[in-house]
């Protein structure tokens, strides 16, 4: 029949058309530790995390049980030595009896390989961190500890369900060998507890290498963690304070901040959030126009724009004007639309404090700060042409730019001047509202502008602060108190720091008669009513900040304000010094002392801090001081928009004190 | 600030109708009140006369520019249209012209632009003529003057030259520091 009569070999191995891969070659190296630790698990089999924990639990139990074993074998040892020499069995003072060179030998022959396996697995653990490399040392029993982690001390870990729990330091427990070598510490004692090690002494320059900057990353991570669950992950010994040190400045070595920048956002943001706000900073905020009403409408702009080939979308439910753009065949600075008026480019944000001021028709309006003019020609929009804007930019050099724009977008209302905006109260002019978008460190935008990470410096920021307050005195100055408008100031800067903010307004609330209203913005978070150790009006919740990380927008401020009277409350000459004193007098005090806490729901009690008219600086304008007012009287008047009543009736100064402000609680 | 001269506002209007005819009028008597021209820094200025009162509070140095500028006198006495005051003129323009795209963006950079590049010209040009010129939409560009009437337009060579540039509106961004 066939070739196979009745002997059919049975197959054997791998047909022939099966492939296999051939086994790995295993390095010289591996094959050794195999070799050594035959008896327990094999640590290539043990990668993972959880196994590898698991797997040094056993040994821990494994070693505990033969170091139980061995005491006892060598309390059998010496109570039987003891026997012999003393012919007594008083095990007590046997457990005393010097340790014998063989009790020794014993241990480490049990337990020896124990030791080497919890080495060899804490080798192959730490190898596969970018720790930076901690040297093997041989200590005084001839064992191997790896720097920066007892052996037994990460065999007790707590089963933490933590992805990085290998690095975290846990509470050592103490056993034989450890006390062995505890006598013998390394130089660096804090390095004992965790592999999270801090390191010793680098050099500034190693870091800014890019192979560094990874693990500066992961350090980062790391201490994030840490940080997070403090109490069980510190480094017994380690302040919370050194964590923050270094986590200080590898966030600034990795974004290239400055240190007091940094500090600064730390002290802002929560450390959750802290790594997603520089991340935000880091990338630009998408392209974002403002289509203008006086000349085509969002829909007609937007079909024209996409014939041309942008790609773009409604900016979002909170705005009507707006488009954001994803990208464009075609320069968006220089299309036929952009040229004849159409839309200008302007960030989401900046559409903010225009929709707060909500200026209305034929009103008489004052914009502080206007360049380049994209908020002036907003406002010129929603009034329709009508009224009157003054668009102030106190830098000559800008002013063009404010020119240039109301011009293109056919913004005829408006009067561009060049006035200190400090010095506008001086035209004796009242506006029904005023928009302060004031010059700012610009730590809100600094994905436009990078070159804020580094050279901001505190005496900037105090600077800046300090023009704030001028500005915004002199922006409460200008408005009319008794307009029908309400009198309204809305105050805004591109600034996430306190300091530019809310410590701003609420010097303001002290200074002068105004309060804080609801903006009018549907989002945003709310303004801070404390800090750190300042202590704001808590009307100041009504204010809106607003992030690149949460809401995709630049760093933002806004708060709206409105003027109630036209009283001065203290005056402007108490805080010369602040440009150099970080506390000073006119800073936040404590809320037991300020007087001036205005809330906006009806039941409140002023206090004027009244004082001669001679103590105001040189301007010409003499403010009246008000009488005394019955509380009931004022808040109808607060509650009415138009003050019809003339509420100023008589110039009486108060009796003379001396020289200081003195408050007096109304009854 | 201070109201244009006899002389001056001879100039003016003399420009100013070369584009809009005898419609000035229309400029001065509006419906919502009175308008006038202002100079001030050389510059002719056109607002509302309530604008003006409200202007005239800011002291010279530090006022910058109000209402609308229409356009300067240059050094040599001469008046010198901007195209910051097409949005004014266009409405009333007496000669129209409408160009192609491709006409469209080399005026926009500021070229003369050829006969080829005309899309439709309003009948009655008289040569260098005062001219609004728009893009095919509707959009107006800017101005210019007519090389040819549009009688001889229809004669010439395409490649002649049929509109003289006077201003555009590129000029927002290329000139944007010379406007004001």
């Amino acid at each position: 029949m066939g070739r196979h009569l009745d002997t059919q070999k049975p197959k054997k191995g791998p047909g022939r058309k099966s492939r296999k891969q051939k086994d790995p070659a295993i390095p010289y190296r591996i094959k050794e530790l195999e070799a050594q630790d035959k008896t327990s698990l094999d640590p290539a089999r043990t990668f993972g995390r959880r196994a590898k924990k698991r797997a040094a639990k056993r040994q821990a139990k494994a070693e505990a049980i033969l170091a139980g074993k061995s005491e006892r074998k060598n309390k059998k040892n010496a109570d039987r030595k003891s026997e012999q020499i003393n012919g007594d069995s008083a095990s007590a003072a046997s457990e005393k009896k010097r340790p014998r060179a063989e009790d020794f030998f014993d241990e480490t022959t049990e337990s020896g390989n124990a030791e080497d396996e919890d080495d060899a697995d804490a080798q192959s653990s730490v190898s596969e961190s970018d720790m930076p490399v901690a040297a093997l040392r041989k200590d005084n029993d001839g064992q191997y500890v790896q720097d920066g982690m007892t052996l037994d001390e990460a065999d007790e870990e707590d089963d933490v369900d933590m992805p990085d729990d290998e690095f975290v330091g846990t509470d050592a427990e103490p056993s034989n060998n450890t006390k062995a070598y505890a006598d013998g510490v390394p130089d660096d004692s804090e390095e004992n507890a965790e592999k999270f090690t801090f390191p010793e002494g680098e050099a500034d320059g190693d870091a800014h290498r890019p192979a560094e900057l990874a693990a500066v990353d992961h350090r980062i991570q790391e201490i994030l963690l840490v940080l997070a669950d403090f109490a069980n992950k510190r480094e017994p010994g380690r302040k919370r304070k050194e964590y923050l040190s270094l986590l200080l400045k590898d966030l600034c070595v990795y974004y290239g901040y400055n240190d007091f920048l940094m500090e600064k956002f730390i002290q802002l943001f929560p450390l959750p959030e802290i790594r997603e706000f520089l991340e935000a900073n880091e990338v630009h905020r998408p392209m974002t126009i403002r289509t203008n009403l006086l000349k085509t409408r969002r829909r007609d702009l937007a079909q024209a724009l996409i014939n041309r080939g942008v790609n773009l979308d409604p900016l979002g439910e909170w705005t009507k004007v707006g488009l954001v753009v994803y990208d464009s065949q075609v320069p968006l600075g220089a299309t036929p639309e952009y040229l004849a008026g159409h839309y200008i480019l302007q960030g989401a944000s900046s559409l903010l404090p225009v929709m707060a001021l909500a200026p209305q028709e034929n009103e008489k309006i004052l914009d502080m700060c206007a360049a380049p003019g994209g908020k002036t020609t907003h406002i010129a929009a929603l009034m329709r042409n009508t009224g009157i804007i003054y668009a102030n930019e106190p830098n000559n050099n800008r002013t063009k730019a404010v020119v240039g724009n109301c011009h293109r977008m056919g913004v005829t209302n408006t009067i561009v001047c060049a006035l200190d905006g400090r010095k506008l109260r001086k035209n004796n002019q009242l506006f029904d509202r005023v928009l302060l978008d004031a010059p700012c460190s610009g730590t809100g935008v600094i994905s436009k502008d990078p070159s804020v990470k580094t050279s901001k410096d505190e005496k900037d920021i105090l600077k800046r602060s300090h023009l704030q307050k001028e500005l915004i005195l002199a922006a409460i100055d200008s408005v009319d108190a008794k307009s029908k408008a309400g009198g309204v100031l809305v105050y805004s800067t591109c600034s996430v720091l306190v300091e530019e903010n809310e410590w701003v307004v609420d010097y303001a609330l002290k200074k002068r008669d105004v309060v804080v209203i609801d903006s009018g913005l549907s989002f945003g978070n709310e303004g801070f009513n404390r800090f750190r150790e300042h202590r704001f009006s808590p009307s100041l919740k009504l204010a809106r900040r607003f992030y690149p990380h949460e809401h995709n927008l630049d760093g933002f401020f806004v708060c709206k304000l409105k003027k109630r009277s036209n009283k001065i409350l203290q005056p402007d000459n108490d805080d010369e010094g602040e440009a150099e004193s970080t506390t000073s007098e006119s800073g936040p005090t404590d809320p037991n002392t300020s007087g001036d806490v205005k809330m906006m729901d009806g039941d409140f009690e002023f206090e004027i801090n009244t004082e001669e008219d001679d103590t105001d600086d040189d301007d010409d304008i003499t403010y009246m001081l008000a009488d005394v007012q019955p509380a009931a009287e004022d808040e109808s008047e607060a509650q009415t928009t138009s003050v019809g009543e003339n509420e100023i009736t008589a110039l009486e100064v108060a009796p003379a004190s001396t020289g200081k402000s003195r408050k007096k609680s109304k009854t | 600030m201070r109201p244009l001269t006899d002389a001056e506002t001879k100039d003016f209007f003399e420009k100013l109708s070369k584009y809009i005819g005898s419609n000035i009028q229309r400029l001065i008597e509006r419906s919502d009140g009175l308008y006038c021209f202002r100079l001030h820094n050389d510059r002719v200025f056109y607002c509302s006369e309530y604008h003006l009162k409200q202007a005239s509070v800011i002291s010279r140095e530090n006022l910058v520019s109000f209402g609308t500028c229409f356009g300067k006198f240059t050094k040599s006495g001469k008046f010198r249209l901007h195209i910051t005051a097409l949005d004014f003129l266009a409405p009333y323009a007496t000669y129209r012209v409408l160009l192609k795209p491709n006409a469209e963006q080399q005026f926009l950079y500021g070229h003369n632009i050829s006969v080829s590049g005309i899309h439709r010209i309003s009948d009655n040009t008289p040569k260098y003529a005062g001219i609004i010129v728009y893009s095919v939409g509707e959009v107006a560009l800017g101005f210019g003057v007519a090389a040819k009437s549009s009688h001889e337009i229809r004669h010439t060579d395409p490649i002649a030259t049929g509109i003289f540039h006077q201003a555009d509106i590129g000029e927002y961004i290329r000139q944007e520091s010379t406007l004001i």
